[in-house]
């Protein structure tokens, strides 16, 4: 049952060498045809390391959500091999919330999922240092020293992880799980780590509703910096004060 | 082995101290299959879930740990304020800490996912988790305490008792402040957002690890036909009085506080006038059952003259804590997060709706565990070392005067 534990212990970039694929040439193979390509100027190779430089980030245009549409929730599943089912004990990565302003009536329907905090409540509690934030944003559980305390489900205000309640099957080999340790949304880091978007974004697209924008919020060039400064968005719980790396426009 | 060993008059008992044993063993046994059943299927066999993610281990787990930081209540008020009657209890209440305090975080670890990475817990630290400074004050604690029932037993080092007592003391004040900020520290959860919970759950403390040594005490009492006198036992009521009285006053100003914030109006109608059993729970188990009842019981005129008075009523407080836990711990997962107040909000996920939670009979064995693991060490500590309490009445007699 126990994998052997890595030797790199460095909480920033522990969990890049499970989560990371070589062959920078297939970046962007997979990307649908007539989609804009984005990071794809500052390609870098694979084995070049995370840095600080980038933040990884989305923008969510609920007017552009389609109540009933669930098809960044069905590409998640997919592409991170979750089996789908919702109950209680199941994992969701990704969820269609409806939400109806209890004054006017009005009525939003928008994804949610890990809103990579910049100030990560679920970093901050893990007793392990396996939950952890990359260089660039991306906040990860290292499978390989998640104890499966649950405290940072406990400390997360979005709901955001699920802890895998039995043993898995069918994996995906580039996105380890397991059962026993927590997991949640990566933004799809091995496919973000060879260029390509998250395949939430790319779903969303593909059906017409590009209602996901993703990339760069420190390039001032990438779509989701331009939208951000077009656009008036929040961050859920902005209260909390975690600069979500997931912003929501229209709400 | 025992036999020789042993010092204590219960020594005659052999067959009674050998069922406890076998009695201890056998809870043990059930936890331990439980343990290993989970550890094959997951925790799809227990009721918690991705809502309720902590549950009734937790419970049990949380509970011994409080109780166990408070027992050494009677210690500190031996070594540190110098009180001959609490001294004489100070070896029983430090063994009683360590016993505990075993008992819950073997709990905690035979609930976690991957209980087999225990080395991983121990060897990765991140210092910024309230959690993982909590597995360095238990470690601590079950060192220095250690300590301190060494010096305390051996006749050369008594005079070390003192010191080491006080940082006894110390150690405890940080570890039972450090437990209630695992939940204080969840700013998001509107249960558990309120500074009080640190201090509050120190008071808990006193009152629950006041309440296990009583309880304990009249056992190892009654085991060895051995009345208690009239004058400690007074005093040890009227203390666990006060201390229930003043959990009772500090649940009181958190949920008036939290009434206070219109935020948290929904959270406090939810635990307190809600259809559910978290209302029940609090009401009818916290405030009645281990609050207004043990009260109305110690301060009974007869109560000190009746050691089966305050032992009932001490009895009563643990039941009460159990059910203060668990309003606590699943009450407060149970009512859902609001990630946009102002809105209804639905999904998959059980958003905007309150979550439920049946506990499995697994969890509930690997709950009992804790109470298994903190009994089975008392019974065999108790038989094999001297920690009856050794009364020097003159000295009694003296400080009563002295007031
Ligand atoms: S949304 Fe939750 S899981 Fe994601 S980074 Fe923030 S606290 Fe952690
Ligand atoms: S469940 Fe895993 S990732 Fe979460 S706090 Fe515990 S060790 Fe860290």
């Amino acid at each position: 049952m126990s994998e052997p534990n890595r030797p790199e212990s460095n909480p920033e970039n522990g969990g890049r060498r499970t989560f990371m694929v070589a062959g920078a040439a297939v970046a962007g193979s997979a990307i649908a045809p007539g989609v804009m390509l984005y990071g794809i100027a500052q390609a870098k190779p694979a084995d070049e390391a995370v840095t600080d430089k980038t933040r990884w980030g989305m923008l969510v245009d609920t007017t552009k959500c389609n109540s009933g549409c669930t098809d960044c929730v069905t590409a998640c599943n997919t592409e991170n091999a979750l089996s789908g089912k919702t109950g209680p004990q199941d994992s969701q990565w990704i969820r269609k919330v409806e939400i109806k302003n209890l004054q006017t009536g009005a009525q939003n329907s928008l994804p949610m999922m890990c809103q990579h905090c910049e100030n990560p409540p679920c970093v901050d509690v893990c007793p392990t240092g396996a939950s952890m934030k990359r260089a660039d944003g991306i906040v990860l559980v290292d499978r390989h020293i998640c104890i499966g305390c649950r405290y940072c489900m406990m400390a997360c205000p979005y709901k955001a992880r699920s802890f895998v309640h039995e043993p898995l099957t069918e994996q995906n080999p580039e996105v380890p799980r397991g059962k026993g340790c927590v997991e949640s949304c990566t933004f799809c880091v091995q496919r973000v780590d060879r260029d390509e978007k998250p395949a939430c974004v790319e779903a969303c697209d593909k059906a017409g509703h590009k209602a996901l924008v993703f990339g760069d919020l420190n390039n001032p060039e990438s779509d989701v910096a331009k939208a951000v400064k077009a656009h008036a968005s929040t961050e859920v719980r902005g209260d909390l004060r975690l600069n979500t790396g997931v912003r929501y426009q229209g709400i | 082995m025992a036999n020789n060993v042993c010092l204590d008059r219960a020594c005659g008992k052999h067959s009674q101290f050998w069922t406890l044993l076998a009695l201890g063993g056998l809870v043990m046994l059930g936890t331990l299959s439980a343990f290993f059943y989970l550890e094959h299927h997951g925790h799809i066999e227990t009721g918690m879930n991705n809502q309720i993610v902590w549950g009734l281990p937790h419970v049990f787990a949380v509970f011994l740990i409080v109780a166990a930081s408070g027992v050494l209540n009677v210690a500190s008020i031996g070594s540190v304020f110098g009180k001959k009657m609490y001294k004489a209890r100070a070896p029983l209440s430090g063994m009683l800490a360590l016993a505990m305090l075993a008992g819950g975080l073997a709990v905690l670890v035979l609930d976690l996912g991957r209980p087999d990475r225990l080395i991983v817990a121990m060897t990765y630290y991140n210092f910024k988790s309230i959690f993982a400074w909590n597995m360095i004050f238990y470690n601590g604690f079950f060192a220095i305490v250690g300590l301190y029932l060494i010096t305390l037993m051996d006749h050369k080092l008594k005079p070390w008792s003192k010191p080491v007592g006080l940082l006894a003391f110390l150690w405890r004040l940080a570890l039972t402040t450090a437990t209630g900020s695992i939940f204080g520290f969840l700013v998001a959860r509107a249960g558990y957002n309120s500074a009080l919970y640190a201090p509050m759950f120190i008071i808990y403390s006193f009152a629950y690890g006041l309440a296990a040594f009583l309880v304990v005490q009249s056992v190892m009492y009654k085991w060895n036909n051995i009345a208690v006198d009239e004058r400690i036992l007074a005093r040890m009521k009227n203390l666990l009085a006060v201390f229930v009285a003043a959990g009772l006053y500090f649940t009181a100003v958190l949920h008036l506080t939290n009434l206070y914030f219109a935020k948290q109006w929904e959270f406090e109608r939810f635990l307190l006038a809600g259809d559910n059993v978290y209302t029940t729970l609090f009401w009818l188990g916290q405030v009645v059952v281990g609050g207004i009842v043990p009260l109305l019981m110690l301060f009974n005129s007869n109560a000190s003259k009746n050691p089966a008075i305050v032992f009932l009523a001490a009895l009563l407080v643990l039941v009460g804590g159990h059910a203060q836990m668990y309003v606590t711990i699943v009450g407060g997962q149970a009512f859902p997060l609001d990630l946009f107040p102002g809105y209804a909000e639905t999904s998959s996920f059980f958003d905007g709706v309150m979550h439920s939670y049946t506990p499995s009979i697994w969890e509930m064995m690997l709950g009992l565990g804790g109470i298994a693991t903190a009994f089975l060490i008392t019974t065999v500590a108790v038989r094999v070392l001297k920690f009856l309490p050794q009364d020097d009445f003159k000295e009694i007699e003296l400080e009563a005067k002295e007031g």
